[in-house]
């Protein structure tokens, strides 16, 4: 019913699209017409199923939480991207894209980002498969993510400080973009999530399909049945996407979980499908965060990776289909949450990913004592100064 | 005909090129937009207003420099709506906006362009709209009467270029390099070959912009057969080096108005 449908021509029903800079227009064909051959392609896929396999260390394991299950009264099993090489589901779509970039002759590749672990990962990815990497980072997202700047410029990247408007994910991808246009001939925007002009939504939720994909093969061996609801965090929504594509035909559950911030009443949160309207942000028609004139707002979230205004149109796509449920977790639950997982099961999730797993002590009551598949989209190593500052803490 | 048609009409038969003047509205404030148009009026054949936007991805420091003013000023559409009304209330001069999608459609695009067609717009440059876009918009301004200016890059290729210059009208924006906008010491190597293909291809006037920020280069491209010039972040840098002295700030504007409209005069 959904899979492979979509896009068509570009887009998800009436979102998605490509509104960007006519300097861009040809390289987003180029890109999609070297993906739609290289994707069938024996070679390519064999390159990336090695390298996912070797270098990323996929499959990851799908663990069933016993600990975590008995405190909230469901059997939950957690889908462990944060065993992926670099700690998070990012290397899914740098690895893959990379080796795209690669396919097409670029020497350099570009990306944004917010929390640092896509920076991390394209860093990783260009290492290793020998391509210049500039990361483009908002100074806000430098100052509470130190360790992952640390981590990219280890791995050889230049990162790259984006000081204008909220200095954060939004202005990082601007400045990416801007950077694409003007050296579009040599180099790759490696885009980390769902978003931006097509094909980008597309390239990336098929990277990262691998993660429902491996689920569903999973579950059914270790349970012998479908989940009865599968959750995950949703910023721009990759992981979301990656995990649910597999399940959009079954009888599943879904739940994009966005970022409550201080809590929607407030305005001051991340959750443009809960709270937002539609319109055009980098390049795509999806749900934003804007004023009445069309200003896009700024965000609040404690998880720079969630904090984006803006939302892949797949997801826009699903919200107006009914197929996925999208709510949102404050600041405080996913705090609430990180500890939870940190005592119960020994695994510091992401902030972002915390915000899943909030969501369990809020899922509807017919959910009590049924099968339920978390994505625990990062490991929270990166988060600790901001956790110990949210409690209180000093380190 | 529009007047940005007739505009061109006019500086062909007095074999002048055209100067289109760029300023982000509400820069440094609202209030000083219309004296600033008033001024640049003089010498510019062209008006182009920016309507401030939180996110232009196609603009360099400069303008976003001038951007983040105006919104700081608290410039909104509706401000800069305002303000082309009063613009029109003493001169002809043919007002074209530049803003991104998100402005546009936000109000719905139907609405977006009636207003401002009303209020006096002739034509409109939204930069991250590309043609296959451009439906929406292009119905309504061909509705009011007013032109959607479509772009076209160095990058562009000769199915997009014809398929651009076929839905184009007022006039055609030549991207002159592969970047944003903002003022450069040179003129890109890029912008001679594209004038002369896309002169081979369009039916309506092209002008070219992004960079253009010397008489040198408004003399080069006007030479290499374009009809016009647009000029941005030249004229937005004397605004930004003056916020303290408006009468300083006016007038250099006039004097580096002067300067490039007489550039572009003395080419043919």
């Amino acid at each position: 019913m959904y899979v492979d449908k979509f896009p068509s021509k570009g887009k998800f029903d009436r979102f998605g699209g490509q509104f960007v800079p006519e300097t861009l227009m040809p390289a987003l064909e180029d890109l999609e017409k070297t993906y739609t051959k290289l994707k069938d392609d024996p070679k390519f896929k064999r390159e990336l199923d090695y390298y996912l396999r070797e270098y990323a260390g996929r499959p990851t394991p799908l663990y069933l939480a016993k600990n975590l299950s008995k405190r909230v009264g469901m059997k939950v099993y957690l889908k462990r991207e944060d065993l992926a090489h670099t700690g998070a589901h990012k290397i899914n779509n740098t690895v893959g894209q990379a080796l795209l970039a690669k396919y097409m002759g670029k020497t350099r590749v570009i990306a944004e980002t917010g929390a640092g672990q896509h920076g991390v990962a394209t860093a990783t990815a260009a290492a290793m498969l020998g391509l210049k990497c500039d990361v483009y980072m908002g100074t806000k997202d430098m100052e509470r993510q130190r360790l992952n700047v640390f981590r990219m410029r280890l791995l050889g990247a230049r990162v790259i400080p984006v000081e204008s408007g909220s200095c954060t994910l939004k202005d990082a991808i601007n400045e990416a973009l801007r950077d694409w246009t003007t050296n579009v001939r040599t180099t790759h925007y490696l885009l980390g999530s769902v978003v931006g002009p097509h094909p980008y939504p597309m390239i990336v939720r098929d990277f990262q399909r691998v993660i429902g994909r491996e689920a569903k093969e999973q579950i059914l061996k270790a349970e012998e049945r479908l989940p009865d609801a599968i959750i995950a965090c949703v910023g721009g929504g990759s992981n979301a996407i990656g995990i649910f594509y597999d399940f959009l035909d079954d009888s599943v559950e879904l739940y994009g979980i966005e970022a409550g911030g201080k809590g929607l009443k407030t305005g001051r949160h991340a959750a443009p499908l809960c709270d937002g309207s539609e319109g055009v942000l980098h390049g795509s028609y999806s749900f934003v965060m804007q004023d009445k004139f069309g200003q896009i707002l700024p965000t609040h979230s404690i998880s720079a990776g969630l904090d984006y205004p803006g939302v892949g149109p797949e997801h826009a796509l699903m919200k107006l289909r009914g197929r996925v449920h999208y709510d949102s977790v404050t600041d405080d639950e996913a705090m609430a949450a990180f500890k939870l997982l940190s005592e119960t099961e020994g695994i510091l999730p992401a902030l972002e990913p915390a915000h899943a797993i909030a969501y369990l002590k809020k899922m509807p009551p017919k959910f009590k004592s049924k099968l339920i598949v978390v994505n625990l989209s990062g490991r929270g190593d990166k988060d600790a100064e901001v956790a110990a500052e949210a409690m209180g803490v000093k380190v | 005909m529009s007047r940005i048609g007739a505009k061109f009409e006019e500086l062909r038969s007095k074999g002048e090129g055209a100067l289109i003047a760029f300023v982000t509205a509400g820069d440094p404030k609202p209030k000083l937009t219309l004296q600033i148009v008033q001024t640049l009026a003089k010498h510019a054949d062209i008006i182009e207003l920016g309507i401030p936007f939180s996110d232009p991805i196609a603009d360099g420091p400069t303008i976003q420099g001038a951007t983040g003013r105006a919104l700081k000023a608290g410039t909104t559409p509706e401000t800069v709506r305002e303000i082309i009304r009063q613009i029109r209330r003493t001169s002809e001069v043919p007002l074209v906006v530049l803003t991104y999608y998100n402005i546009v459609f936000k109000p719905g695009v139907d609405k977006f362009v009636r207003d401002f067609t009303v209020a006096g717009m002739d034509g409109i440059v939204i930069p991250d709209l590309p043609v296959e876009e451009a439906g929406k918009v292009l119905k309504e301004t061909k509705k009011q009467g007013a032109d959607l200016i479509l772009l076209v890059a160095p990058t562009t290729t000769p199915e997009r270029l014809k398929r651009i210059c076929n839905t184009s009208s007022g006039f055609l924006y030549v991207v002159s390099l592969l970047g944003v906008t903002g003022a450069r010491e040179r003129l890109s190597g890029l912008v001679k070959p594209l004038i002369a293909d896309v002169r081979k291809t369009s039916r309506v006037p092209v002008a070219v912009g992004f960079g253009i920020s010397k008489p040198e280069h408004v003399k080069e491209v006007i030479r290499a057969g374009a009809d016009g010039v647009i000029v941005g972040s030249a004229f937005v840098n004397l605004i930004a080096k003056n916020l303290k002295n408006r009468q300083k700030m006016l007038r250099e504007l006039d004097r580096f108005g002067k300067t490039l409209k007489a550039a572009a005069r003395l080419v043919h």
